[in-house]
């Protein structure tokens, strides 16, 4: 036995010898098999594209269930399963349930896994107690646990293999996000930008779960891991305490800029893209100064955490658009020149073109004709503004002042996109995004800071825009020009992550609970099933015997689950007009099951 | 800061004794969870029903008392997050606005100071302790009364437009307990 142990373990440092690019070739060679779905968006790009097209435009209507499968749990279910060779992997919302199904035999349970979390956790979750997914490598699957304890389970028996303690939930620390695996490196964000966190993207080791680095999104040069000189922010040096002279005193500390959105990689460069959330408090009066580095886009290198570049998008937020949505890399020409692109839809209603090589900025546009907050981002390199959004007074919720009701600011504080990812077919070179279509009135005021406690500050509620009765729009975007290619509307904010395929379709889920398949290149809809509950998971693809089926959770929850349960409220109700807006549990109720499709047999 | 936390929820647990004490002695023909809402008198803008409970005073013109308003605010700030918008509960928390119907004034102030845990196999519901948190707990009797005037359809979804104005004596005592220096 102990001779075992021991030939384990010399493979094991061969493998170390052999360089740490060893879980990298692995991970990105599975990713290239569209049977497979072995990391949250599919592939490192962040695409959520497939290659797969045995389902396409002119069969998808066609599309019937294959299989269910009940998770047991009522929560809102965010992001989706991983589909590593014969097994597939789901995990669920607090207690955060993982299952492993046997694709080869009628989906049967191969094992299942639940943790012992403490329960005192579930408050200290912002808004519902979802969480966004699993991670695969070398054998392991990652689990980011509500209590935000980063685990490795076993993939084969679910025995757990370490356990990373990356948060303290009783600071309001918890888990959320899906963690990705790049190289020999498991990294993973933290929620709590409701509770005052200074928040981090963290690295551990994938073979023993050690920490390798841990970049904060505020302070010192030293916890952000910024170099003074070569950090570039708009190919300027950012200079030395570039956080820390953005806010008043030890405000940073309890900062926020929380890091539960979705992470991308570009392993030709070897940099890690993803993106920082609100500064804390709501009340943007408490926190004078651009409040840097929240509401930022990082490149990070993925072995130190070293920042290559950072690009703040909402400095000194007034209005909670965290900047946490997934960066979507493509290779498109701009100008007749090929470039290396990041593509983010950002909650503040802008969508962001860079060149992910030095973070050049190369489009910022509104994604929603609605967005009023500002009118646009000055583009002029010379300008001493440059890069920053151009904020309009009325809705600017520090110049109006605490205990100011601020009225019809669009996008709410959900965003015209939240964490639910968008897709990008390299084919008709679109990005398909889900979106919101709500503004808000938003009313800061005072708050004083305990620890574990919510720290919020402002009071808000929030409607359609003025005369529209939709909520949502499903949208397809041009990155290099800015624009809307197409739009459909929606009666609910589209809260379900987008999957677009070889096939010419896009897949999505609605509030209510339809899975839909549109054509990619006009929107037309062309199927749509109603699953047992709202769906706010991403809709995953994968191929199995020679057949292509397409899988989604449903289960509704999360933010939505808060705002849209009750039907939003009527801002022209006190005016007398009749009626109010549809109440989403008219519609739908909870449950946790994942549904999967395939074309009938022939 | 915490000594001030405890002032108020030493006074908290006496005005709970004495809600209960009420309650046994009243037995009258019950509106909500604590009574007739009825206002029958006032104190520094804070209105009280015929048992001592705190209660909403809303105007024929629409304007509120101060702490309906101030309760429609604080509790779209710290409690909307799980419970919804307007009271109306969210996809894992109940409706206040329902909830008030039976809940007394005196098991509020517990619940609110104390949390509640609702955990089985079925469900997971956590309610945290608040009583430490000085935006909830120097504002108990304001969110109290903004909900009491909801469960009563005494005010709709709607932020009231008009409201009184903050007394001195409120001001005072919210300084004192958020530990606020002028």
């Amino acid at each position: 036995m102990r001779k075992v142990l021991l030939a384990t373990g010399l493979g094991a440092i061969a493998a170390l010898a052999a360089g740490s690019a060893v879980a990298n070739d692995e991970l990105t060679r599975m990713s290239q098999n569209p049977a497979e779905w072995v990391m949250p968006a599919g592939d490192y790009a962040g695409t959520r594209y497939s290659k797969l097209k045995q389902i396409n435009a002119s069969n998808v209507g066609k599309l019937q269930v294959a299989w269910t499968f009940s998770t047991g749990v009522l929560r809102g279910h965010e992001g989706g399963p991983l589909i590593i060779g014969n097994t597939m992997y789901v995990h669920t919302p607090f207690p955060n349930k993982v299952y492993a199904l046997d694709l080869s035999n009628e989906n049967k349970i191969l094992w299942s896994y639940e943790p012992k979390q403490d329960p005192n956790v579930i408050p200290v979750m912002c808004c519902d107690t979802v969480n966004r997914g699993l991670a695969y490598s070398d054998g392991k699957i990652f689990l980011h646990q509500a209590d935000d304890k980063l685990v490795a389970l076993n993939a084969k028996n679910g025995n757990v293999e370490w356990t990373a303690v990356n948060g303290d939930p009783s600071k309001g620390q918890t888990g959320t996000s899906a963690p990705l695996v790049i190289k020999d490196k498991v990294l993973v964000g933290t929620s709590g930008g409701e509770f005052g966190v200074q928040c981090s993207m963290t690295a551990y080791s994938v073979k023993d779960g050690k920490q390798v680095w841990k970049a904060y999104s505020e302070g010192p040069d030293e916890q952000i891991l910024v170099d003074p000189e070569k950090t570039t922010a708009l190919g300027k040096p950012v200079g030395k305490d570039s956080s820390l002279k953005t806010w008043e005193g030890d405000q940073w500390k309890i900062g926020g800029g929380c890091t539960w959105g979705w992470i991308s990689y570009d392993p030709s460069l070897d940099l890690v893209y993803y993106g920082s959330g609100n500064p804390s408090t709501w009340n943007p009066r408490q926190r004078p100064g651009d409040n840097k580095w929240s509401m930022t886009v990082f490149a990070r290198n993925p072995d130190t955490g070293m920042a290559k570049w950072v690009y703040q998008m909402t400095p000194h937020d007034e209005w909670d658009y965290d900047g946490v949505n997934e960066m979507i890399l493509t290779d498109q020409s701009i100008d007749g020149r090929p470039r290396k692109l990041l593509t983010h839809f950002d909650r503040n209603g802008l969508a962001y073109t860079l060149d992910r090589v030095n973070g050049e900025l190369l489009v910022a546009e509104k994604f929603d004709p609605k967005v009023n907050w500002t009118t646009g981002v000055d583009m002029n390199k010379n300008s001493p503004t440059y890069g920053r959004p151009k904020v309009v007074d009325q809705y600017s919720t520090d110049k109006q002042g605490e205990d100011h009701n601020v009225k019809g600011i669009c996008p709410a504080a959900l965003g015209t996109k939240d964490e639910q990812p968008a897709a990008y077919s390299p084919e008709t070179q679109l990005f398909y995004v889900p979106t919101n279509h709500v503004c808000m009135d938003y009313e800061p005021f005072k708050v004083s800071y305990t620890a574990g406690q919510p720290y919020v500050g402002a009071t808000l509620s929030m409607y359609p825009p003025p005369g529209e009765t939709h909520m949502g729009n499903f949208i397809a975007w041009d990155g290099k020009t800015g624009k809307i290619v197409w739009s459909n509307k929606e009666q609910f904010s589209v809260w379900s992550g987008a999957l677009a395929t070889a096939g010419g379709v896009v897949f999505y889920g609605t509030l209510e609970g339809y899975l839909k398949a549109v054509d990619a290149k006009t929107g037309k809809e062309l199927y749509k099933f109603k699953t047992p509950s709202g769906i706010i998971g991403n809709v995953t693809t994968y191929e199995h015997n020679g057949k292509q089926y397409i899988a989604v959770l449903s289960g509704v929850g999360g933010w939505a689950g808060i705002g849209l349960a009750a039907g939003l409220t009527d801002p022209t109700a006190g005016l007398g007009a009749v009626g109010g807006y549809a109440a989403l549990k008219n519609y739908t109720s909870l449950g946790g099951v994942l549904t999967v499709f395939a074309l009938p047999q022939q | 800061m915490t000594l001030k936390v405890e002032d108020k929820l030493l006074r908290i647990i006496c005005l709970l004794t004495a809600a209960a004490v009420l309650i046994a002695a009243g037995g009258i023909a019950f509106a909500d969870g604590s009574g007739d809402p009825a206002a029958v008198k006032s104190e520094n803008g804070e209105y009280f029903d015929k048992q001592g409970n705190p209660t909403y005073k809303i105007q024929s013109d629409g304007t509120v008392d101060w702490y309906t308003y101030s309760g429609y605010r604080r509790y779209h700030s710290e409690c909307h997050v799980c419970h919804g918008p307007d009271g109306m509960g969210s996809s894992y928390a109940p409706a206040l606005k329902d909830s008030l119907k039976t809940m007394s004034y005196g098991d509020f102030l517990s619940i609110v100071a104390s949390g509640r845990k609702n955990v089985n196999t079925a469900q997971e519901n956590v309610m945290p302790a608040f009583g430490d948190n000085p935006n909830v707990a120097c504002h108990m009797d304001d969110i109290y009364v903004y909900l009491r005037a909801r469960a009563n359809d005494a005010l709709g979804r709607v932020r009231p437009a008009k409201h009184e104005d903050k007394s001195p004596a409120y001001t005072a005592a919210e300084d004192s307990c958020m530990g606020t220096k002028h």
